[in-house]
């Protein structure tokens, strides 16, 4: 599975909302995330992708799409 | 070695349920309730100072204490929403005791300003002798009150707790404390000079919600004690689910973590006390298991104290 299909069920399964999105939709004006479920997105991120984020990466802009959650994890790696 | 003496707060007398606050903002009432879990909360009296509210609680503490306010050796007082720039309201508050010449301090910090305040505390004891400890706030001034930020102005409130720390005497031990402290997310939640306050609640409950698990964790480490070796938890009463988010982080049943936000609000510096207050009149008597004290807030400032029996 790639990147962006791993992202997205991990976007699924915090939000608990099994619906479709766009890669370039803000996860939290769309209401799929809060700032709650967030926190678990990037506790999930972590894990999935076998990473720590460091608290200066804590910025819920960075988690906003699953575009810019992939382009946060490329440029992690 | 330091000890956690006594404790003492003070509401004022207004309350302001979510009908209300609802009612002025625009708000859904059900809604205010669901996302804080605040049911209501205390606004100041027009006439009431945040120097009159810390007052107010640290008399009553001195109360609680068995202290006369001339056996206190010095003052620290938190505020994120003082009545003015400066002075701070410490001196005010210790002439306002009647010991005036004693030493005071402001610890301008908002939410976690009592956590160190208390932590600071238990080092200065010992020169100091009994050190009164007090957060105070009036936040229902400065926060907005207009629909765009409704999510600040349900969370917010006033009160004020006070503690008194001795080297000498209390009912539990202050076995340690973790304080930290980083600035680089210092705009997520600040009080500009011409008002109001502004919070951006995502960075900050992403931030609290890391951090404050974590610093717990490291404190009870240091001293070889489990999460679940902790009889109580007393948090910064910030955000019922967050509070949730930090039992569950440290795999502690949440009834440990007492919570009296539900009617109290986010009182910034002063909830940790009035917290423990309140914990205080449930739970007299010795200390039977370790207690951990707990704060977040802007700045980013945060950090844990242990209490502890007197055996351990």
């Amino acid at each position: 599975m790639d990147n962006r299909r791993k992202i997205t069920e991990i976007v699924r399964r915090v939000a608990g909302k099994p619906v479709e999105f766009a890669p370039e939709e803000s996860l939290f004006e769309s209401g799929l995330l809060d700032s709650f479920t967030v926190t678990d997105l990037v506790t999930e991120l972590e894990s999935e992708f076998s990473i720590r984020i460091p608290d200066s990466d804590l910025n819920p802009r960075k988690f906003d799409s699953v575009a810019r959650i992939e382009t946060y994890l490329e440029s992690h790696n | 070695m330091a000890f956690l003496r006594a404790l003492g707060s003070y509401l004022p007398e207004r309350v302001v349920t979510n009908a209300e606050l609802g009612e002025r903002l625009g708000a859904d009432p059900a809604w205010i309730l669901q996302v804080t879990g605040i049911e209501q909360r205390r606004f100041a009296a027009a006439e009431e100072s945040v120097t009159d509210l810390a007052i107010a609680a640290a008399k009553d503490c001195l109360e609680s204490s068995g202290l006369q306010a001339g056996e206190i050796g010095m003052l620290l007082v938190a505020s994120g929403s003082a009545d003015r720039r400066f002075p701070g309201p410490g001196a005010t508050v210790g002439s306002g005791l009647g010991i005036g010449g004693v030493p005071a301090i402001d610890l301008p910090i908002a939410s976690a300003g009592s956590l160190f305040g208390i932590a600071l505390a238990s080092h200065l004891a010992e020169a100091y002798g009994n050190v009164l400890v007090i957060g105070a706030e009036i936040l229902s001034r400065v926060v907005p009150r207009d629909r765009e930020h409704v999510d600040t102005a349900v969370l917010f409130a006033d009160g004020a707790g006070a503690c008194v720390v001795s080297a000498s005497a209390g009912f539990a031990k202050i076995a340690g404390s973790l304080l930290a402290s980083d600035g680089a997310e210092a705009g997520a939640l600040h009080l500009p000079l011409d008002g109001p306050l502004s919070m951006d609640g995502r960075t900050i409950i992403l931030h609290a919600a890391r951090k404050l698990p974590r610093v717990i964790r490291e404190l009870l480490e240091r001293h070889n004690c489990p999460p679940e070796a902790a009889g109580a938890y007393l948090l910064h009463q910030a955000n019922r689910n967050l509070i949730t988010r930090v039992a569950q982080a440290l795999r502690v049943p949440e009834e440990r973590f007492f919570c009296n936000l539900e009617r109290y609000g986010n009182t910034s510096s002063a909830s940790l006390l009035i917290a423990a207050a309140e914990w205080r009149r449930r739970f007299t008597g010795e200390l039977q298991a370790p207690v951990v004290l707990a704060a977040f807030g802007a700045g980013l400032h945060w950090g844990a104290v242990l209490l502890s029996p007197f055996e351990s």
